[in-house]
């Protein structure tokens, strides 16, 4: 199948609402750049699916499963890259990419899926629920679509003290049918916040394909409802990602309030490395995977003369070496003090019995 | 000091923390120029100029608490108002799931004062007469406050607000413009987590909190003249409670009743009379009671309301059944 016919590149849906973005030209460093993080994210999550695969319940490596960004990874690296370092990320749970952007270290993210004590949560909480401290992130909740909700303040918080930074969240077509969506879409609107609504439309929310959560096409539309500028991209393009969402955050900075990003793509792999996912027709993973954001961007980097084989073969050995070495310091860390279970819920001292 | 009414404390309360420290700030449900719907932020709007300090929102309590929490995290100091707690149902997942968890998950401070009017009594029905302080507590992270005095309200609410944790204002809506009281000037704060012995008595302990307050004050004047001896102890903070003033009366009297205005099934005053039996059982001369709710929605009319709610006679009838019968 070709990719055009599965992706509906369209970046006008509603106007007069749409989403005006230019056309940028991208430097070959952020270009190159937005691939290392591309595939040092791919590299990393087919570790935690490798390690998955093999691991047994009488000695697990990681406490849990993997919620893998593979095959979506473009839309968290090319938001990540639009915004600055003390701008927020309210990230869902395929933005691995955007941690690693903002500091997160490969041992750090296998601490996290460990559960251990050097772990962000200290072992309270696994896998991609974690913000290291000072990236301006925010943690993930597994409701779907809470983070929306929280980025309203960190937005809100920017108006108040008159800076020009603003507040990105991102949420699955999944999420997008929370009521929490709605509210937070009309509220960031009405109060002209300085925020981005990033969907990632991965078109299945766990066994629930796209058309049975939703009789739109295109979820982009509902910005309109709300006054909302919006668009749609190709969501495996991360130079496509990038441009909109610059162009989104640029928007935001100016006062002129929030902007909506739908971003197509396909969950190719479960939605846990627990879920074979074989209630996805095989022709349609296929299709995708053809499509796959790193493929792409190699290609164009590649076409540009930015990249060849050679470094391509160069930059895998050289991350591959990093992991090896992580879950090698990262399965020496311990397991956490059982006495951390029953400390912090308070700043200050309260019964927990 | 000055005198005032139990709402007048609580705008005085937000106007001193809005004056101490700009970055605290209001927003709501009709809190802007119309005053609230009570009338408890009359005045704000102008005084503090509107947005970005008093501010109105659609009736979106998820998007209220999710605006909370993340102006939390950006570093200001918010304080929402739900319009009536029984709405907080709209806003649970970000309040019990994010705020409630967000410190023990990934370490970071969350200090915001929810403001919540509470409580019955008023002829309003099922869905403006709650007292839901027993979800609160059942879920981590909350500290949960319910003032019965103009003093307390000022005292506690800038204590709350100048806590680091999110904490659950309770504040009930039938005391507004009922009692009045001596209130400090300025700033000054009623530290959370500690009761007040409001009338001191050798021969029974009567523990409650908010408006139930006055009802078991009224109880214990009654039984006064039948020559029983009450103490009564506000909790104030319903949680963390005053478990050491509680222990400690407990320990002279020898007899307890536990007052709330919320259903006595699954209520607060069940986990308070389980602790007193795990702590206290050796003082304990009589079983501990709880006078409280019936478990039924709050009824409209006030001949149904009256049966739903702890009235004097009930408090009275439990305390002389502990000093007769044991």
């Amino acid at each position: 199948m070709e990719g055009r016919a599965i992706m509906r590149e369209k970046g006008d849906v509603m106007s007069p609402w749409s989403l005006q973005v230019p056309e940028k030209k991208i430097s070959q460093h952020d270009a190159c750049a937005m691939y290392t993080l591309l595939l040092r994210t791919r590299l990393f999550e087919d570790e935690i699916y490798y390690i998955c695969a093999n691991q047994t319940p009488q000695h697990p490596f990681i406490v849990g499963k993997g919620y893998l960004s593979t095959g979506q990874e473009a839309i968290s690296v090319g938001c990540a890259y639009a915004l600055a370092p003390d701008d927020w990320f309210a990230q869902s749970h395929r933005d691995m990419a955007a941690h690693f952007h903002r500091g997160l270290t490969f041992v750090e993210a296998l601490y996290q899926y460990r559960c251990t004590t050097s772990s962000p949560t200290h072992g309270r909480d696994g896998n991609v629920h974690f913000a290291k401290e000072g990236t301006h992130m925010v943690g993930f909740t597994s409701h779907m679509g809470q983070n929306v909700a929280v980025a309203l303040g960190l937005a809100w918080a920017q108006r108040y003290r008159k800076t020009d930074r603003v507040a990105l969240a991102t949420f699955g077509e999944g999420a997008a049918q929370q009521g929490i969506i709605h509210e937070s879409m009309n509220y960031a609107a009405t109060f002209q916040l300085p925020m981005i609504f990033v969907i990632n439309n991965n078109r299945w929310a766990i066994s629930v394909p796209v058309q049975e959560q939703t009789s739109i096409e295109d979820l982009a539309i509902r910005g309109a409802a709300y006054h909302i500028p919006a668009t749609v991209v190709d969501g495996n393009d991360t130079v496509a990602v990038y441009r909109a969402a610059t162009a989104a955050v640029a928007l935001a900075r100016a006062g002129r309030g929030p902007s909506l990003i739908e971003c197509k793509t396909m969950r190719v792999m479960g939605h846990g490395t627990h879920d074979p996912a074989t209630y996805v027709p095989a022709d349609e993973k296929t299709a995708w995977r053809a499509r796959d954001p790193v493929v792409l961007l190699k290609r164009v980097l590649c076409e540009r003369g930015w990249w060849s084989d050679e470094r391509d073969t160069a930059l895998r050995a050289e991350i591959r070496a990093e992991l090896d070495t992580a879950v090698d310091v990262a399965g020496n860390d311990p397991p956490p003090d059982p006495r951390m279970a029953v400390q912090d819920v308070f700043s200050t001292p309260v019964p927990v019995e | 000091m000055s005198e005032m009414n139990y709402m007048e404390a609580i705008r005085d309360g937000l106007r001193v923390a809005m004056k101490a420290d700009e970055r605290v700030y209001i927003f709501g449900e009709d809190l802007g120029p119309y005053g609230g719907v009570f009338g408890v932020t009359k005045g704000l709007f102008e005084e503090f100029g509107g947005p970005p300090r008093v501010r109105n929102t659609p009736l979106s309590e998820g998007a209220i608490i999710g605006e909370a929490i993340g102006a939390a995290l950006a570093g200001l100091r918010p304080v929402p108002e739900i319009q009536f707690s029984d709405f907080i149902t709209c806003a649970m997942t970000p309040l019990i799931d994010v705020m409630g968890t967000y410190r023990y998950r990934f370490g970071t401070n969350i200090p915001v004062t929810i403001r919540m009017p509470s409580g019955g009594g008023m002829s309003i029905g099922p869905f403006h007469s709650k007292s839901l302080e027993a979800w609160f507590v059942h879920s981590p992270g909350f500290k949960v406050v319910m003032p019965s005095t103009p003093r307390d309200a000022k005292g506690l609410l800038l204590a709350a607000i100048e806590d680091p944790d999110p904490v659950l204002y309770l504040e009930h809506k039938r005391l507004y413009n009922r009692v009045h009281g001596e209130v400090e000037d300025g700033y000054f704060t009623v530290p959370l987590g500690e009761g007040l012995v409001k009338r001191e008595g050798k021969d029974l302990t009567v523990v409650t909190y908010g408006d139930m307050v006055y009802t078991v004050l009224e109880a214990a004047t009654q039984l006064e003249g039948e020559g029983y001896d009450i103490e009564v102890i506000d909790l104030r903070t319903i949680w963390p409670y005053d478990e050491a003033l509680v222990n400690a009366s407990i320990a002279k009297t020898n007899r307890v009743i536990v007052v709330h205005e919320a259903a006595k099934i699954g209520g607060f005053g069940g986990e308070i009379v389980a602790r007193i039996n795990e702590q206290c059982f050796a003082s304990l001369a009589a079983p501990p009671l709880r006078v409280a709710a019936k478990h039924t929605p709050p009824p409209s009319h006030p001949v149904l309301e009256r049966i739903f709610l702890p009235q004097v006679e009930d408090v009275v009838a439990a305390a002389r059944k502990l000093l007769t019968e044991y």
